[in-house]
């Protein structure tokens, strides 16, 4: 069983992904439980989600204190919540930013990642691209397909259409392709990055 | 306390104009020692037309009691924003029970206080039009009936926001709500129903009646002052936008509760003892239209099609108030 | 057809697939995606001639249904917490009358303090009214529950809560089958009323009954209830039968066969203990668990049964009956009478907090081990209940309880005020 928890604020659509994702792994035939973290939440208040996936039926409905992915929708949050809190050292991190980790102050927690597991994705920006407004989570389900292969870009995109109908679901099945690909081309990077590190 | 009423036709009410006034007639806001009741630090969306409200009405009816006030609050948004336990943002003792008894809940503190000879100390009940005009009507009227020494103060967003947005006795015609929603024959609320709630508590012929909007707070404060320089039941209902709920831009909710009282959706009266006795009157009159257009929960009226019946309905009922208190002079 | 679907939406679509002809809604958290989408449905004209009344307190609700339900329709709400027992004189009144109305309760804490998160405290609250409840595992069972719901409650003339954890389960996205019309209409009859508000046939409905008839008519009562400790598992046969999974029942045990220590909840908990009673067999430890599906009435017998051969049983409970301890446990040690097998109580997920699988595990080793305290409280924060308690002992006014625990916990302005 894998576990993603999303951090974002209120009115970013963070439980929106979780339900995408959950519907998503369910089209490529897998077992899936999302939830948001509830409460009495308002606009731009800190909020998270979270979802199982599983090849078996899941039954567990305890809280997720150890997530195996964090995707992380709002940068705000990187200093003011314990975003990473419970992260297995495994574990996957996609940031939603046009900083780099450097720039993000991130570079000495992130780096002790096995490669391939952390990248930043530009996905505020995608969302605008696409949907002239800053939607950053399509893009992120795209970018957390590619990176983890937990999930296909396809079923990814049919969940996206499912959820928003017409002009708009075309919109935000784009962006999160643009998600993927942004992480397909970091994770090529880096591996060319550490090739050469090594030869040299 | 004595109150003096100004009208300010070159700065408008934009501006706090206080230093026209007499200072004993300067707003409540205006001065240093203003109590903050509802302090800072609550967790009330951008915006929030009601945190507003019930900062300017609270502070006023503290003045107004020499600093000597118990707050009775119902379930419902400002319960929950300004009582983020372990936090709170009330200064002054405060008390939330249930939903549905704020108006017994204050009968009984101001029977206490009564008891107990602490004629000093005045008590306030405050909740929002789903505490107010449904779940508590019962008890209010209980409190209303009995003259019970309460000023009731009721935070109007016409419906149940702090519960995702569902329809309540206060929701407008055509208005959606998550259980209005703008689908079916009739899109949004139903016409016809809802309630009239100042008008009702005008029929139990209680010593004040009031309606106020945050369109213009000097006002608001005024008419918190009038109602606690009285003894016996009294309510003031107070139109409060709620950006989120309306789908209105959280930066213009004063411009979206002045375009309600401009277009006569939400007249501004006084009564006593059952009688209209003051009434506001518009400056500027608006056609419905431009208060509609400014909130996504009246977007399926305008957008793709104009529904010309449904707007001609919300314009009659502002006509009709408008016929009603005169408000065009 | 079998979807990823939020387990409200998916109690919405199966009740109207009960062709409910009247609903009473007033919102409540964790109950709103229900009515919500029931409204839209019914505004669209998804559910036929059905009435949805937007109506002004959970009381009204009730009290809307008992109407409609007297002249003959079938009749749906939900509620929760404050609302369950803001509208508890019509709940015992319906269960008086006779009236087959079924109502979700999105179980979540009552206060004070006020606290919108999972528990049971609202339905055993009412659990002695006279309402069957049945309490669901999955989202797949809520759903499954209420077609049965209403097929139990019409012909028993008795009304049905179904109880699914709130939030846990209401907002949860899973996988559920949403079976089609013809399925449930083939399981599920046309509502026939046992008394009906006819003019054709006038009746009176509600009468006063002194001390000279009042026991026999709460006897007869009784035993209509109790009729449903045989209808419930005909039923779950026939659905079984029908929609080609198992749903319901009054009880549901997992790896009791040879078990020696055995768990019993209501309720989303059974799917974690499910795992806790896996990871305790992965080493070597005998557990096993019992669901209760039917908790009124309360199937002694079954129980029982299912407990055949067991050393030790657990009950985890998500209530509290203050001044006493458990309440289910309570009725499974009057089940087990007689019998010598220990009982604990352990008191977990109060007012939505976690119930983890290694809080569980510990909890069977500590039983085991006979170091469990009685009634046990799952995850207790003791140093936050010393420090409360001392600091009442030193002053008379200390203020609102819940407001210093909150303090102690967030270990924010800690300083005594």
């Amino acid at each position: 069983m894998q576990t993603v928890r999303i951090h974002g604020r209120g009115g970013q659509g963070v439980v929106t992904a979780a339900e995408l994702l959950s519907i998503a792994a369910f089209a490529d035939g897998r077992y899936a439980q999302a939830f948001p973290s509830f409460g009495s939440e308002r606009m731009g208040a800190p909020v998270m989600a979270f979802c199982r996936i599983d090849e078996r039926a899941i039954r567990t409905r305890e809280a997720v204190t150890h997530p195996d992915v964090v995707i992380v929708q709002d940068p705000t949050l990187l200093h003011q919540v314990d975003v990473f809190g419970g992260l297995s050292a495994q574990g996957y991190v996609l940031i939603n930013s046009t900083r780099s980790v450097e720039e993000l102050g991130l570079d000495e927690f992130l780096n002790a990642f096995p490669d391939g597991h952390v990248c930043v994705v530009p996905a505020s920006d995608i969302g605008v691209t696409h949907m002239q407004r800053p939607v950053a989570n399509t893009p992120l389900l795209g970018a957390f397909a590619a990176m983890t292969g937990l999930v296909e870009l396809a079923s990814v995109q049919s969940a996206i259409r499912q959820r928003f109908p017409g002009a708009l679901g075309e919109a935000n099945a784009a962006a999160s392709k643009d998600g993927y690909d942004h992480v397909i081309a970091c994770l090529s990077q880096e591996r060319s990055d550490s090739h050469h590190a090594r030869a040299n | 306390m004595s109150t003096q009423r100004i009208k300010f036709y070159q700065t408008g009410t934009y501006t706090a104009g206080n230093r026209l006034l007499d200072e004993e007639a300067r707003t409540v806001q205006s001065r240093m020692d203003r109590t903050n009741s509802l302090n800072s630090g609550h967790r009330a969306c951008q915006g929030c037309g009601e945190a507003l409200g019930a900062r300017y009405a609270v502070d006023a009816a503290m003045r107004a009691s020499h600093n000597r006030l118990i707050a009775i609050n119902a379930t419902g948004c400002l319960e929950v924003f300004s009582s983020p336990y372990p936090e709170s943002a009330w200064r002054i003792p405060w008390m939330h029970s249930l939903f549905g008894n704020a108006p017994a809940v204050a009968s009984g503190v101001a029977a206490a206080l009564r008891a107990k000879g602490r004629g000093d100390v005045r008590v306030i009940a405050q909740g929002g039009d789903g505490a107010t005009v449904d779940i508590g009507f019962g008890c209010l009227s209980g409190m209303f009936e009995r003259n019970d020494d309460v000023l009731y103060l009721c935070y109007d967003n016409e419906a149940y926001m702090n519960t995702g947005i569902q329809r309540s006795g206060a929701t407008p015609a055509f208005a959606r709500t998550n259980t209005t929603q703008a689908v079916g024959e009739v899109p949004g609320n139903l016409p016809g129903t809802g309630k009239n709630v100042p008008r009702i508590a005008m029929a139990h012929g209680i010593p004040y009646v009031a309606t106020a909007s945050i369109a213009d707070l000097h006002d608001l404060e005024k008419k918190v002052a009038i109602a606690m320089s009285l003894e016996g039941a009294r309510y003031i209902h107070i139109h409060v936008p709620c950006p989120l709920g309306w789908g209105s831009d959280p930066a213009h909710t004063m411009n979206v509760a002045r375009m309600a009282v401009e277009s006569g959706l939400f007249p501004l009266f006084e009564a006593r003892s059952g009688r209209v006795v003051e009434r506001t009157r518009i400056r500027h009159k608006v056609s419905v239209e431009r208060y509609l257009e400014l909130q996504t929960r009246f977007k399926h009226l305008l957008d793709p099609r104009r529904n010309e019946a449904a707007i001609a309905a919300i314009q009659s009922i502002a006509d009709e108030n408008i016929a009603a208190y005169g408000l065009l002079g | 057809m079998r979807a990823q679907i939020e387990g409200s939406q998916a109690v919405a679509e199966v009740v109207v697939l009960c062709r409910p002809e009247v609903i009473a809604a007033y919102p409540i958290s964790p109950q709103t995606h229900i009515v919500e989408r029931l409204s839209r449905m019914v505004k669209r004209g998804d559910a036929g001639s059905c009435q949805y009344l937007n109506v002004e307190s959970e009381f009204a609700a009730l009290s809307v249904l008992i109407g409609a339900s007297a002249a003959g329709a079938r009749t749906y709400t939900a509620t929760t917490s404050q609302g369950l027992l803001f509208m508890a004189e019509a709940v015992y009144n319906a269960a008086g009358l006779g009236l087959p109305i079924v109502m979700t309760i999105a179980n979540r804490a009552v206060g004070a303090p006020i606290n919108i998160w999972n528990d049971h405290s609202d339905s055993m609250a009412l659990r002695d009214a006279g309402w069957i409840q049945l309490y669901a595992e999955t989202n797949q069972e809520a759903a499954d529950l209420h077609i049965q719901a209403f097929r139990l409650a019409e012909e028993l003339s008795c009304p049905v809560m179904v109880c699914m954890d709130g939030y846990i389960l209401t907002h949860a996205y899973e996988p559920v089958d949403v079976p089609d019309q013809t399925a449930v209409d083939t399981f599920l009859p046309a509502f026939s009323p046992v008394q009906v508000l006819d003019p054709n046939a006038p009746i009176s409905i509600g009468a006063m009954v002194g001390p000279e008839a009042f026991t026999e008519v709460k006897y007869l009562a009784h035993q209509q209830h109790l009729r449903a400790l045989s209808l419930i598992p005909e039923m779950a046969g026939d659905f079984e039968r029908q929609f080609h999974r198992l749903s319901g029942g009054l009880c549901a045990p997992y790896r009791m066969e040879d078990a020696e220590i055995a768990v019993i909840a209501l309720g989303s908990v059974i799917g974690t203990i499910k795992d806790a009673v896996d990871e305790l067999r992965l080493e070597g430890i005998a557990a096993g668990c019992v669901k209760i599906g039917c908790y009124r009435p309360f199937p002694s017998l079954q129980l029982r049964a299912a407990l055949e051969g067991v050393s030790r049983v657990i009950v985890v409970e998500k209530d509290l009956a203050v001044g006493v301890g458990g309440i289910v446990s309570a009725d499974v040690r009057m089940a087990l009478q007689g019998s010598a097998v220990p009982v604990h109580t352990v008191i977990a997920g109060l007012g939505g907090r976690s119930i983890s699988i290694a809080s569980l595990k510990r909890m069977v080793i500590e039983a085991r081990a006979e170091r469990l305290n009685e009634p046990h409280f799952l995850d207790l924060h003791t140093t936050v209940i010393d420090a409360e308690q001392s600091r009442r002992r030193e002053q008379r006014r200390a203020g609102p309880i819940a407001e210093q625990v909150l303090r102690a916990v967030k270990a924010i302005g800690a300083k005594a005020t």
